[in-house]
């Protein structure tokens, strides 16, 4: 089956600054791929090029086997998008906001209508229905965001930093909800600089960095690939992580020095911490936890996903 | 999807994307700046009142300021029509209705318009949507026609009803030449006001600087001769001499000054026509970086 995104060389330049710089990805129906890369990355810049509202600069796109220069409204008919920052309309209420954006799909108004009603009930807002948008809380507007992306019952659905600023509880409630789209065989695209929130939705990831792709997989295969199986966190006080790491030069798989802590890659992390002691060395905190996305991303580029 | 009970939305159907992509689009594709406009027009609801208020109640304020002051105190023919002479107040008031056009623009081609981009950033949520810029532009522009229609209508209702249209027959298009002074005004407008993307209070430059001078200046109040020739080239520029004096043609049945009818019509549509070009351009450019 032909993949509904297929990016070959896909590149966006600004004036002198590559933003996306050549990119190959393919998106098959019903996965949920994620773009995972710090700011200024080129995440976004992407996800417009796939959402049909900014033009590639060079290299192939095909979205829904359509070129989006030639076939933008077609594409879009088929996309539901959920911008980085909102652009609910908050002089509507809760539920006009969604039927007049089923309008700008060509969708009657009664359909419109019973959609939205639908839609408030799939995001938790049937009490807020008539209120103003000014009133939800940040959470809640990102529902709403969702619900109105999904007025036009899209093939695909965008989702640019869905949780971003939001409270952990909010984030659960959200990711609750894409779950459910994605069971139903919704394709996901989303972008993010949590790796929890990659590991939790996406199949398969893309790690970005300076508009390039670093690695891709599945969130698994990618720690697999690229860290060991667990990391023993040392603290040793800032001035000192420097001089520790020396002395425990070959103890590890790998070993990463941070300005605030020394990561320590093994298979065993409490072996690698009793051997840590024996050399009498004794950190002020010591944690052993599974590697993360996070672990990948620093050995892939040397720094960390958040600053 | 109403068989869903759980609330989940509906997933993709089997049916082949891209065709089905082809169809969802070609509505939109049609229709795009229609659904625009019905959300702009929503949006006016908010601030209804306004627009009563000046579509009817500053006509009223200055009718009754004119026709009972500055008229009863300027009691003399101040032009001769082909039906003879005329009132100041008939003089006045194609000039009050081509202004109400105008005047609508200094608040829906302005604020509005950057608040579309910057601040309700309502322009990107549409934009998403299979509509395309240059709907956007159209739905907001066509919304605003219509407001503007019918302002200038109730507007000119109020001026016959107060005697200050000569010929009435003739007089009726006056809301046409309003709104095209409007759009002379407007247009070039909106496409400034898409143009900025930082606010540094250019609107209340605009205000002071260009709105009111142009009112002032206009020929609004007494015939643009009667100002020295150095000032009166303010009144060639402004659209709201070229539809004033459309206007007054229409209600006296002669042209009030040298300048033939159409040469003040093509004046308009030039302004206008470049005013559009230019507004479509900022919003592709503007939204499709
Ligand atoms: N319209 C634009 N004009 C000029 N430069 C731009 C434009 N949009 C993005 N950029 C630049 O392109 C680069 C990539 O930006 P982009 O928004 O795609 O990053 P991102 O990965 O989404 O970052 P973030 O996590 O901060 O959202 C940045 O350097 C940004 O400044
Ligand atoms: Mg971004």
């Amino acid at each position: 089956m032909t993949p509904v995104i297929a990016a070959r060389g896909l590149t966006k330049t600004f004036g002198d600054l590559t933003a996306v710089d050549g990119i190959d990805f393919e998106v098959p129906a019903g996965e949920s791929f994620g773009l995972l890369g710090p700011n200024g990355a080129g995440k976004s810049t992407t996800m417009r090029m796939i959402g049909a509202v900014s033009s590639r600069s060079a290299g192939d796109l095909r979205v829904l086997g359509l070129d989006p220069d030639a076939h933008g409204p077609e594409i879009r008919s088929q996309l539901g998008v959920v911008p980085q920052e909102d652009n609910l309309d908050p002089e509507l209420k809760v539920r006009e906001n969604l039927i007049v954006y089923g309008r700008y799909f060509g969708i009657p108004r009664a359909t419109c209508a019973s959609r939205a009603d639908e839609l408030l009930t799939f995001a938790q807002l049937e009490d807020k229905a008539r209120n103003k948008v000014d009133d939800l809380s940040g959470g809640m507007k990102r529902r709403l965001t969702i619900a109105r992306a999904l007025i036009n019952e899209p093939r695909i659905l965008m989702l640019d930093e869905p949780t971003t600023g939001l409270d952990p509880q909010a984030r659960h409630v959200l990711w609750d909800r894409l779950f459910r789209l994605k069971e139903r065989g919704t394709t996901l695209v989303l972008t993010t600089h949590y790796m929890d929130e990659a590991e939790q939705l996406c199949d398969r990831l893309v790690v970005v960095d300076h508009g390039r792709i670093m690695a891709e997989g599945s969130p698994s295969a990618l720690i697999r690939q690229y860290a060991s199986r667990e990391v023993a966190e040392l603290r040793f006080g800032s001035d000192r992580n420097a001089e520790a790491a020396a002395r425990l030069e070959g103890m590890a798989e790998r070993i990463e020095v941070l300005p605030d802590r020394v990561l320590l890659y093994t298979d065993d992390g409490e072996a690698l911490l009793e051997r840590v002691t024996d050399l009498g060395l004794h950190p002020t905190t010591s944690l052993v936890r599974r590697s993360s996305l996070e672990d990948v991303f620093l050995r892939l580029t040397g720094r960390s996903l958040i600053e | 999807m109403s068989t869903h009970t759980s609330g989940t939305p509906a997933g993709p159907t089997t049916e082949d994307p891209t065709a089905r992509a082809m169809t969802a689009g070609a509505l939109p594709r049609r229709l795009g700046w229609w659904y625009v406009a019905e959300h702009t027009w929503r949006a006016m609801r908010a601030y209804a009142w306004t627009i009563v208020m000046e579509g009817i109640g500053q006509p009223l304020v200055y009718l009754l300021g004119i026709g009972l002051g500055l008229a009863a105190f300027i009691d003399v023919s101040v032009a001769d029509g082909a039906n003879g002479p005329v009132t100041y107040l008939e003089f006045v008031a194609p000039a009050l209705l081509a202004s109400s056009a105008i005047g609508i623009t200094m608040g829906e081609f302005t604020y509005v318009v950057m608040s579309g981009f910057k601040w309700r950033r309502l322009y990107w949520g549409m934009n998403a949507s299979p509509v395309q810029p240059q709907q956007i532009v159209g739905g907001i522009v066509f919304a605003v026609v219509v407001r503007m229609l019918l302002t200038t209508i109730a507007y000119y209702v109020l001026i016959v009803a107060f005697g200050a249209v000569v010929d009435p027959w003739t007089g009726a298009l006056m809301p046409l030449v309003g709104t095209l002074g409007g759009l002379a005004f407007g247009l070039p407008l909106l496409a400034y006001a898409a143009s900025i993307t930082e606010d540094k209070g250019q609107f209340a430059m605009v205000q002071r600087f260009v709105f009111t001078p142009l009112f002032l200046f206009s020929g609004t109040f007494y015939p643009l001769d009667t100002m020295p020739v150095w000032l009166q080239w303010i009144g060639w520029l402004s659209p709201l001499w070229h539809a004033t004096e459309i206007g007054r043609s229409l209600s006296y049945g002669s042209p009030p000054g040298a300048w033939p009818v159409g040469v003040h019509l093509a004046i308009l549509l030039v302004m206008a026509v470049t005013g559009w070009v230019l507004a479509r351009r900022m919003f592709v450019k503007r939204l499709r970086g």
